[in-house]
């Protein structure tokens, strides 16, 4: 493993920010850590990188222990959240910043500045200042600086946090091409899902300091393992109900669950594509509250009459007005048992 | 490392700080080996002393509203309206607070003394009056004022007034509920700085307040070296002391208080041009007044020194014939010189040192205590300084009197606090995320300091270097105690040429006060051009 957390622990003033996390990153792979702010995701990165030191546990890189090693030691790269480009330098005494602290000469200097602003897609900007550059420029002169030193694991806080939506949506794509190319191990953390469902091989969410699941991608996104998983990811419809045989009795009726579902209490999900709208006086009996457009559907906002309310995705030209009163049914293939 | 840091400035302090301090107060209290707290009342007892503390209090006080009453339109004006030969005229308020005391008390005398300007021409003398006093304090802290209130006033972002007036506030409403009340810590904030250095006034009411008036400062300096009397003078630095520790616990409250959550804009957006009669006739009432009150002093002292032909006053300073030091007066300027150079080399070392510890973030109760202690001499006055290094580094185990590095040393103690504030704003600005950003690219924390702290503080760094200069070069409460008879500085020359009689020693005083003046003058526009949007608090 390149780099393997074992029970990091960090407590400021007694509060454990990271709590007994364990997390093995392999060469080559790209990890994304999702969680909310305050889940610690920045406090691991800042251990990893020797900013921060551990209250409990070990941080090793190559099977090495960090502890006692110095940030500028370790050789790993951090990109930081609001970039943090040296102000009184120009775009290329940032990017050579750190080859120059490992003692490379002007000539490696120049041609590592070169060929990382051609690979990040700024040629020609060495010689502008720092001021000058626009957000998504300043993001990859960051990403220039922090890939310069080649350091052996990248870094990533919130990667892309402060850009605008459709610059995000082009950068992420951009930044996995060159990941793969280069073959760089990554560990970045984001609290958007989005950029952690594009970017990473492998997702792990925190809450509260501690990992709350991992998995690939298409595992989390379909299988969350709780309820704060799939709330952060964005689904709603989560309610507790009794799973008796093939079926969960819940506040908003009997809901298929599939063969061999566990029995008893359980927490289940109901993805809004697995709500399907029928006539009014057929399935569970709702009323409109609100609907908002979503670009490929439209969220519906149901309100049943004495239940939790329910989401329905639905083809724009499919969905009821506000007010209408509809009938629910529901899809098996889209209920998850959680936990 | 932060020990390191520390452990220099904390020796420095301890060993031409706190070892004076108690040597002052075991002199003071100490008879015959055994503790007499009952000395204290003794001498308060006195009615001299207690006219004098008296005296001292109010002259502070009636400085102080005078000063506010002056310089706040001004403080105004330099915040909110821009016109043409702004900077140039910030600079030129600015240049009383950092001239040598004794050059204001010349200058006043120049205007207000006998044969002075105003004798001229109207035979109306005031240096027999406490307004000559009171208005050379308002000369010498106009600066502080503007400086301290109108900065804060030029960074108050006018929207937050607009939207006041939005919810229905008239336009005085507005300032008085949305301005006035972020103003406040500023104003208390700058009114005790100006209490504080009129309270410990020095050179000033030396020159100024004859056998009339004198202050805590200039009783302790007679009582040393009039009438020899160590342990009166030991036990009033010591009331001294305890008073203006007060002032700065305060005055420490209200800068607390300044920090707290304000919306601070660029100055740059906040100024624009004066609209309306009214606002031009403030306008030029403000700049009626400093010239009147901080130019006239300044031109009639330039004037008077040129009053005898061909340089005449300038000339004699060359020539010991006076019999007034045991070397020509011009000397003293080498002297000044040399000693400011080194005073300036230590107070940047010590006070740099300071400030890189204090600006740590996880700085700790014993650091910040570090920041309170640092200010000490500041206000503790210099005359304390100089009595302390007169009791106590004459003798055994730190004699010190022969030589020529204790007046340097002396300076630099009243520089550092300066040095400190300069620094410490600009050092504190330096985003802690900049310098983890060089750390995880490989820098060691001493490259660290040389790639990311050294090249944004290079020019605090100067400034700060210059304000320590100006102060050792015009320092007076501290030198007068400690400087040599053959090696005078020039404000000691200066003070020794008026306290003799006669033309020539009047016009050379006056010709040293010039010269005094063009340096400090010279530095501190040099500063000024170096100063940029982020200034320290003086």
């Amino acid at each position: 493993m390149l780099l393997s957390l074992e029970d990091a622990t960090v407590r400021f003033d007694g509060r454990a920010v990271l709590d007994g996390v364990g997390l093995d990153v392999a060469e080559h792979e790209i990890v994304c850590v999702l969680g909310p702010s305050g889940s610690g995701k920045s406090t691991l990165l800042r251990a990893v990188a020797g900013l921060q030191p551990l209250s409990h546990g070990r941080v090793l890189l190559d099977g090495r222990d960090q502890a006692g090693v110095p940030a500028h030691k370790r050789g790993v790269g951090l990109m930081f959240q609001d970039h943090q480009l040296f102000p009184q330098r120009d775009v290329a005494g940032n990017v050579a910043f750190g080859a120059r602290m490992h003692g490379a000469s002007k000539g490696e200097q120049a041609d590592r500045v070169g060929e990382l602003l051609d690979l990040v897609g700024l040629p020609g900007a060495a010689r502008r200042a720092v001021a000058s550059l626009s957000g998504g420029e300043q993001q990859r002169v960051a990403l220039a600086r922090a890939l310069a030193p080649r350091p052996r694991l990248l870094m990533l806080d919130e990667p892309l946090g402060q850009l605008d939506r459709s610059l995000r949506e082009r950068l992420v794509v951009e930044l996995r091409e060159l990941f793969g190319r280069l073959g760089t191990t990554v560990l970045a953390v984001t609290h958007d899902q989005g950029e952690a469902f594009a970017l990473a091989d492998r997702v792990v969410v925190m809450r509260d300091g501690r990992i709350a699941q991992s998995g690939t991608p298409l595992e989390v996104w379909q299988r969350p393992v709780d309820e704060f998983v799939a709330r952060f990811l964005g689904f709603d419809n989560v309610v507790e109900g009794t799973v008796a045989g093939e079926a969960a009795d819940t506040p908003w009726g009997k809901l298929p669950v599939g063969e061999g579902a566990a029995q008893g209490t359980r927490t289940l999900l109901v993805r809004p594509a697995g709500v399907r709208l029928v006539a009014a006086d057929a399935g569970l009996r709702c009323t409109v509250a609100a609907r908002t457009f979503r670009g490929t559907h439209v969220a519906v906002h149901l309100q049943p009459e004495d239940a939790p309310r329910l989401e329905a995705a639905c083809a724009l030209r499919d969905a009821p007005e506000v007010g209408d009163a509809v009938g629910v049914e529901f899809d098996a293939a889209e209920i998850v048992l959680l936990g | 490392m932060r020990l390191g840091l520390v452990a220099v400035p904390v020796a420095f302090f301890a060993v031409f700080f706190a070892y004076p301090v108690a040597a002052i107060v075991a002199r003071g209290l100490k008879v015959d080996g055994v503790w007499q707290f009952g000395r204290l009342a003794d001498v308060l007892g006195e009615s001299d002393i207690r006219h004098v503390l008296w005296f001292t209090t109010w002259q502070a006080l009636a400085s102080t509203a005078l000063t506010l009453l002056i310089a706040l339109p001004g403080a105004y004006v330099f915040a909110r309206f821009d016109f043409p030969g702004k900077q140039v005229l910030r600079a030129v308020v600015t240049v009383p607070f950092v001239l040598p005391t004794v050059v204001v008390g010349t200058a006043f005398l120049a205007l207000v003394g006998r044969g002075g300007l105003l004798d001229e021409w109207w035979g109306v003398r005031l240096d027999t009056t406490v307004w000559a006093i009171l208005l050379a304090h308002v000369f010498f802290n106009y600066a502080v004022v503007v400086r301290t209130v109108g900065g804060l006033w030029s960074q108050l972002d006018p929207r937050q007034e607009e939207a006041a007036r939005m919810l229905g506030a008239s336009r005085l409403t507005a300032w008085r509920t949305v301005t006035l009340p972020a103003l406040a810590p500023a104003v208390a904030s700058a009114a005790l700085m100006v209490f504080l250095f009129t309270f410990t006034s020095f050179g000033v009411v030396q020159i100024l307040g004859g056998p009339t008036f004198s202050t805590l400062e200039v009783e302790i300096y007679r009582q040393t070296s009039e009438i020899f009397d160590l342990s009166t003078a030991a036990v009033l630095t010591i009331i001294q002391f305890l008073a203006v520790g007060a002032i700065l616990a305060v005055h420490a409250w209200t800068v607390r208080r300044r920090e707290s959550a304000l919306r601070l804009v660029d100055a740059s957006v906040t100024a624009r041009r004066p609209r309306g009669a009214g606002q031009w006739a403030l306008l030029a009432g403000v700049l009626a007044v400093i010239a009147v009150l901080l130019l006239l002093p300044l031109a009639v002292l330039v004037q008077r020194s040129l009053d005898a032909p061909d340089f005449g006053y300038y000339r004699a300073l060359t020539s010991d014939d006076g019999g007034v030091f045991l070397v020509a007066p011009i000397e003293a300027i080498g002297n000044s010189l040399q000693y400011a150079v080194v005073a300036t080399l230590i107070a940047v070392l010590i006070g740099g040192l300071a400030a890189a510890a204090l600006t740590r973030r996880d700085a700790g109760r014993f650091v910040r205590g570090f920041d309170a202690l640092l200010m000490l001499p500041l206000g503790v006055s210099a005359v304390t300084v100089g009595f302390g290094f007169l009791i106590a580094l004459d003798e055994p185990p730190l004699d010190l009197r022969s030589t020529w590095i204790l007046v340097p040393l002396a300076q630099a103690l009243v520089g550092v606090p300066f040095v400190v504030r300069t620094m410490l704003p600009v050092l504190r600005a330096v985003d802690q995320r900049l310098r983890e950003a060089a750390a995880v690219l490989g820098a060691s924390p001493w490259r660290v300091w040389r790639e990311v702290d050294l090249p944004m503080v290079r020019r605090a760094l100067l400034i700060a270097a210059g304000f320590a200069f100006a102060v050792s070069l015009g320092e007076f409460g501290a030198t007068v105690f400690i400087a040599r008879p053959d090696n005078p500085t020039l404000p000691v020359a200066v003070a020794k040429l008026l306290g003799r009689a006669g033309d020539l020693n009047y016009g050379q005083a006056m010709a040293l006060s010039t010269i005094l003046m063009i340096v400090c003058a010279v530095a501190l526009l040099v500063l000024e051009r170096l100063r940029t949007d982020r200034t320290g608090e003086f």
